[in-house]
């Protein structure tokens, strides 16, 4: 499984990346830690005619909080994410997610922003991206524009990101004492796709929970936000919301289990998530 | 049409100029232009580990970097390390508990292994089984079922943790 043959080019600023992509259009695709892009080019998936490489940009890899968001540049690593304090404190989700994200060879390369930007229906960070209604910022032509997340997933590995755009950031909100936030999934060997995930937020309101965020991974097209759930586990009732999943999630088969298996687990997920949320032990 | 492109590197230790082809894998680059055989070209998607070399002092999937992506990077297989003899004790438990048959899992889990160790010497914990588990998950070994290299790679940690102390 070798790649077809494209030209490589090396992006030296967001800007060189932007118009990069506008010179050789839709034949481009944008290189960041590849972990995912470079296996689609062996299996020939994919077929770019060049690879605008962005591992070259310089300072698009750092982790700040700036007026009650977490920025996290898209060229920062998972590797250093998980080791981060910054997003220890105040991205705890984010925290709780990245040991499920692959094994520590691909986290050494995987980029946050490469995650968020590839979309891939099963993977954490979008769905963390989606719990905690973050926002994408994305470089175009036409200057920078930021994104909301509800906005952001549009179907199967399509985004808000137009083909001459590049996601140079994404900024979550920090976390508050009064948040609550719960992670849980399902794979078969530990680090990889989730057969079915779960990423949450809510705030705490005396003993129970309101602005409930409920956001599957594995289980559609894009991450899915389970909202009747979301609105029964905020007025407090587990069983309800659990019941709810069978309208808000509508996973099909795959290789490893049927919708059917997918949408029990979803709800055996949510028992552990609430647990999570409430302060108990799932 | 075919695109090549010059890269300079370091290749355990030694300074390499190569003329590369844009699309060729890191480990086809080590293993094909440098005959540095010890990397083994497994699923070619990130899975199974095989792959596994070092990149300015972290492992990565050789499969999924391009060789033309290191140019001016340090590069370790398993043949610089097995030189410096910076893993000399960690190769002698995967011997001395059978911690491989065939060996052609045996270089990645040993960098694989390697960095773990690293991050937990000099008086750090331990790693505790699972642990260890969880860090190789991402090497796929066909041969011994994986409980001879985590004996293995615990058997080193406790050596080097007592060393350090």
């Amino acid at each position: 499984m070798k790649p077809a043959p494209f030209a490589y080019a090396k992006a030296r600023s967001v800007e060189d990346a932007v118009k990069l992509l506008g010179k050789h259009g839709d034949g481009a695709k944008l290189l960041a830690g590849g972990q995912s892009l470079m296996a689609t080019l062996n299996m020939r998936l994919s077929a770019p005619s060049v690879l605008i490489d962005l591992n070259g940009i310089a300072g698009l890899d750092t982790i700040a909080v700036k007026d009650g968001m977490v920025d996290i540049g898209a060229l920062a690593r998972h590797a250093a994410v998980m080791g981060s304090d910054t997003i220890a404190q105040h991205a705890p989700l984010i925290a709780m997610a990245m040991p499920h994200i692959a094994h520590p060879a691909i986290r050494n390369r995987g980029t946050i922003g490469g995650s968020v930007a590839f979309a891939d229906p099963a993977a954490e960070l979008p769905a963390c991206f989606l719990a905690l209604n973050g926002e994408a910022e994305i470089a175009g032509p036409g200057g920078k524009r930021v994104v909301g997340a509800d906005d952001f997933f549009q179907g199967l590995y399509e985004t808000a990101i137009g083909p001459n755009d590049m996601l140079t950031a994404i900024r979550l909100p920090a976390a508050t004492p009064d948040m609550r936030y719960g992670f849980a999934e399902l794979s078969r060997r530990h680090g990889d796709y989730a057969i079915v995930g779960l990423a949450a937020s809510a705030r705490a309101d005396g003993a129970s929970l309101k602005d409930v965020r409920l956001a599957y991974f594995g289980v559609g097209l894009t991450p899915v936000r389970a909202k009747a759930a979301e609105a029964a586990l905020a007025s407090g009732n587990l069983d309800e919301a659990v019941k709810a999943l069978a309208t808000d999630l509508d996973p099909s088969d795959d290789i490893q289990e049927t919708g059917a298996v997918k949408k029990h687990l979803a709800g055996v997920l949510l028992r552990r998530v609430a647990a999570q949320m409430s302060g108990a032990r799932a | 049409m075919t695109h090549h492109y010059d890269i300079t590197l370091t290749v355990n230790g030694e300074r390499i100029d190569g003329h590369v082809e844009g699309r060729k894998s890191l480990v086809d680059f080590l293993r094909d232009d440098l005959t540095l055989t010890g990397s083994h070209v497994g699923c070619e998607h990130g899975v199974c580990g095989a792959c596994t070399v070092r990149v300015n002092g972290e492992v990565v999937r050789g499969c999924l970097m391009l060789a033309v992506q290191c140019d001016g990077a340090i590069v370790e297989t398993i043949e610089g390390v097995s030189d410096t003899g910076e893993i000399a004790d960690l190769q002698d438990a995967f011997e001395r508990r059978n911690a491989l048959q065939c060996g052609f899992c045996t270089p990645g889990m040993l960098l694989t292994a390697q960095e773990l160790l690293s991050q937990t010497k000099n008086g750090g914990k331990v790693p505790s089984r699972d642990d260890i588990r969880e860090h190789i998950s991402g090497n796929y070994c066909r041969c011994t079922g994986y409980h001879a290299i985590v004996d293995a790679v615990e058997a080193v940690a406790v050596a080097r943790a007592g060393r350090s102390s």
